[in-house]
């Protein structure tokens, strides 16, 4: 099911990418971008979000093995680099915002936010569902049998997966 | 005709039910049955604004209704035509039937069914709150950019037809995907996927169809959300946005959107003819197979609703030929369907009758609907009445048609009773007359350069005579409906009680009691063929005794 959810997903954020390339033609984003976004601070978030990936598939393994501790460390470690990855978006926001790039000041306003805004709104649906994992695993859900974990574990990497597209797109074809 | 295959009656289910119970419901065959609750509570909204159109439209210079008013009507009309009346039915009748027919007791997420249904119908009920806000959509169906936009509409319609069918997308998404985990994972032991009932075998493809086309509509409607609200910049053209970018992304949605009307109404008539002819589907692979390439062409052909945009010779030359291709596997299945029905004993029953009527309107409409695949006529009679006729060609005659058929053919099963036979033909030839009386003549008005979505025209030689007769027409639709729902009304009331099996039925919903209670089956029956039900009645002609 969460493959389905996932494939619906995956068009919802290529229509939103349609949008923004469909843009690229007209509004001078190659300029603003370069001008307007810090290219080095995002890398370094966004490195942090591909690392909770990583994290998430070693909670996977130790639960796995059995190893409850472990788990619940490499699930609080997925949790907080999911939540330092939002904190980067919020302040880059703030930055943009305090420099009046906003939702309807240009074509790129409005696409960029929207993009981002959307995968920030997955990211923040992801950490929810994170810390209800969390709890399960304080909780000793999950001493039993469940794919419950490995169900969530899809939509987190595809959230991340995305964000390496968008990435792409928005941050570093500019500078090719 | 009784078969001789009878099971004893466990209980009346849904007789002594509290309102409480409907609300609270999880079970697959009550949501099935609110589902068509819903759409025919919208149907007569929607039907009595079809009505008051034609009333505006019966004589030339009219004036009973305004241009403002005229445009919310017609809006409306399409919008809850489409998203709320034949999707929830034909989801209805999914819903309830799937799991019956692939002897399962229930979807494989009950829950989320519930939402899926409540969620839609409050999108619904949002969608009509906008009358109350102060003034409904008035953009049409399609809603198209830049006239969607908050400085050209300033009534908060949009903005809630934009959050309706969000909401209503989102529930038709999510039964889209508990269909699918159904059919793939719940089907009973022995029961291939090269067995499923052919309206199964819609069922899957329709949702895989749901999952992927209803997503850039809800992105759409998200970006035309923030135009509105938060002065964002996708379609506003005043603004540097792309009204075109609003364009591809509705039809990308809304073309499958059409073939989601459909398919689920080929499965509705393939069980249908099978059934009243007595006999197999004349190429089950082919209905199947032909069924997995319209879905993947669909994906392929939106720009022809946009051949009058101006996107050039070459892209327009590529639709126009991937909309041709169309027409081969919608070809295919008319003629297994007359394949099937050819050498069989037919039992014209009103559920056949709406089939057979439904391959010849759908005939018609699928001839007018290629006929814009040739690029040159699309430019002529776009946006004509032209176009009205072809879709409700299609609409009406294949998708509202498949409705009634399956209401006649199911009733029995949904209720316990038998809608009565005489009235219900009756119901179907006022029906049928009605429709061609409203919808032929306006061939020729558009031909003649009448153009839709304009609330009046000039007393043209011809004009107020056909539309006169389009007008009467729809009154008899409406007079025929008024028939339905006196038929229904009456079989609830004191119907002829009906067997688990009335018309001797060859699929596993047959197998299970008259009324079902919350458990389908107690057991089924080991699957070996296509027929299992069949197989189970007359072993001595079981399907897979003689050969798949």
């Amino acid at each position: 099911m969460m493959w389905l959810i996932i494939g619906s997903e995956a068009i919802f954020f290529i229509s939103l990418i349609m949008g923004y390339i469909v843009f690229w033609r007209t509004g001078h984003f190659q300029s603003t971008v370069k001008a307007m976004l810090d290219i080095k601070l995002t890398s370094v978030f966004s490195i942090l979000l591909f690392t909770s990936s990583f994290t998430f598939w070693m909670a996977e393994r130790e639960y796995k093995k059995g190893e409850q501790k472990k788990l619940q460390i490499w699930l609080l470690a997925t949790i907080v680099l999911g939540i330092v990855f939002m904190v980067g978006q919020g302040h880059e926001y703030y930055g943009l915002l305090s420099r009046n790039l906003t939702l309807s000041s240009s074509e790129f306003g409005t696409s960029f936010y929207t993009l981002t805004g959307f995968h920030g709104l997955h990211v923040i649906f992801g950490i929810i569902m994170l810390i209800i994992l969390f709890i399960l695993t304080l909780q000793g859900f999950f001493q039993r049998k469940t794919t419950l974990l490995s169900t969530i574990g899809i939509y987190w990497h595809f959230v991340d997966a995305v964000w390496l597209v968008v990435f792409t797109i928005i941050y570093v074809v500019p500078y090719l | 005709m009784q078969s001789s295959y009878e099971i004893e009656q466990p209980r009346a289910a849904y007789k002594d039910y509290k309102i409480l119970r409907w609300l609270t419901t999880v079970d697959h065959k009550e949501i099935g049955i609110m589902y068509l609750c819903m759409a025919t509570l919208f149907f007569v909204v929607a039907g009595l604004f079809a009505l008051l159109m034609r009333t505006q439209l019966a004589v030339a210079n009219n004036h009973f209704l305004g241009p403002n008013i005229y445009n919310q009507v017609f809006t409306m009309h399409g919008v809850t035509m489409i998203f709320f009346v034949m999707v929830p039915a034909l989801l209805g009748f999914q819903v309830y039937f799937i799991p019956m027919m692939i002897g399962a007791n229930d979807t494989a997420y009950p829950r989320m069914n519930a939402f899926s249904f409540w969620i839609t119908f409050f999108g619904g009920l949002l969608l009509y709150f906008s009358f109350a806000a102060g003034g409904a959509p008035n953009a049409g169906w399609f809603n198209y950019a830049p006239l969607n936009e908050y400085n050209y509409s300033d009534s908060p319609g949009i903005d809630y037809y934009c959050v309706g069918l969000l909401l209503a997308g989102t529930g038709t998404i999510s039964t889209g995907v508990n269909l699918i985990v159904t059919i793939l994972k719940y089907r009973a032991p022995g029961m291939s996927l090269k067995q499923v009932p052919l309206f199964v075998w819609m069922g899957l493809v329709n949702s895989f169809l749901i999952v992927a086309a209803l997503p850039s509509l809800n992105a759409a409607l998200s970006m035309l959300l923030l135009d509105r609200q938060l002065h964002a910049h996708f379609f506003n053209t005043a603004s540097g946005g792309d009204a075109l970018l609003w364009q591809h992304l509705f039809w990308l949605f809304g073309h499958p959107e059409v073939y989601i009307l459909i398919l689920p109404a080929f499965g509705i008539y393939s069980e249908v003819f099978q059934v009243f002819s007595g006999k197999r589907i004349y190429g089950y692979a082919f209905v199947a197979g032909s069924t997995v390439a319209i879905a993947l062409l669909s994906f392929g052909v939106w720009v022809h609703h946009m051949f009058a945009t101006g996107l050039g010779n070459t892209v327009n030359a590529f639709f126009g030929a991937s909309s041709m291709l169309i027409g081969v596997p919608t070809g295919i299945k008319i003629f297994n369907w007359l394949g099937t029905m050819y050498g069989g004993s037919i039992r014209l029953t009103v559920s056949m009758l709406f089939a057979i009527a439904f391959l010849i309107e759908f005939t018609i409409g699928g001839l007018s609907g290629i006929a814009f695949s040739i690029i040159p006529i699309d430019w002529q009679v776009t946006d004509s009445y032209y176009v009205v006729a072809h879709l409700h060609y299609v609409f009406i005659g294949g998708s509202l048609f498949s409705v009634f058929s399956g209401l006649f053919y199911w009733f029995p099963k949904m209720s316990g009773r038998m809608l009565d036979e005489k009235l219900g033909k009756i119901f179907f030839w006022l029906m049928v007359l009605g429709f061609n009386m409203t919808f032929f003549v306006q061939h020729f008005l558009g031909l003649m350069g009448m153009p839709r979505r304009v609330y009046t025209y000039p007393d043209l030689p011809r004009f107020t005579l056909l539309n006169l007769v389009s007008s009467c027409g729809a009154l008899l639709m409406g007079v025929a409906i008024l028939v339905l729902f006196y038929n229904v009304y009456k079989t609830l009331k004191h119907g002829k009680p009906a067997s688990n099996d009335p018309w001797d039925g060859f699929t596993l919903e047959w197998y299970s009691w008259a009324l079902p209670g919350m458990k389908n089956f107690e057991e089924v029956p080991e699957v070996k063929s296509r027929r299992p039900f069949f197989d189970e009645k007359y072993p001595e002609k079981a399907d897979w005794k003689n050969n798949d």
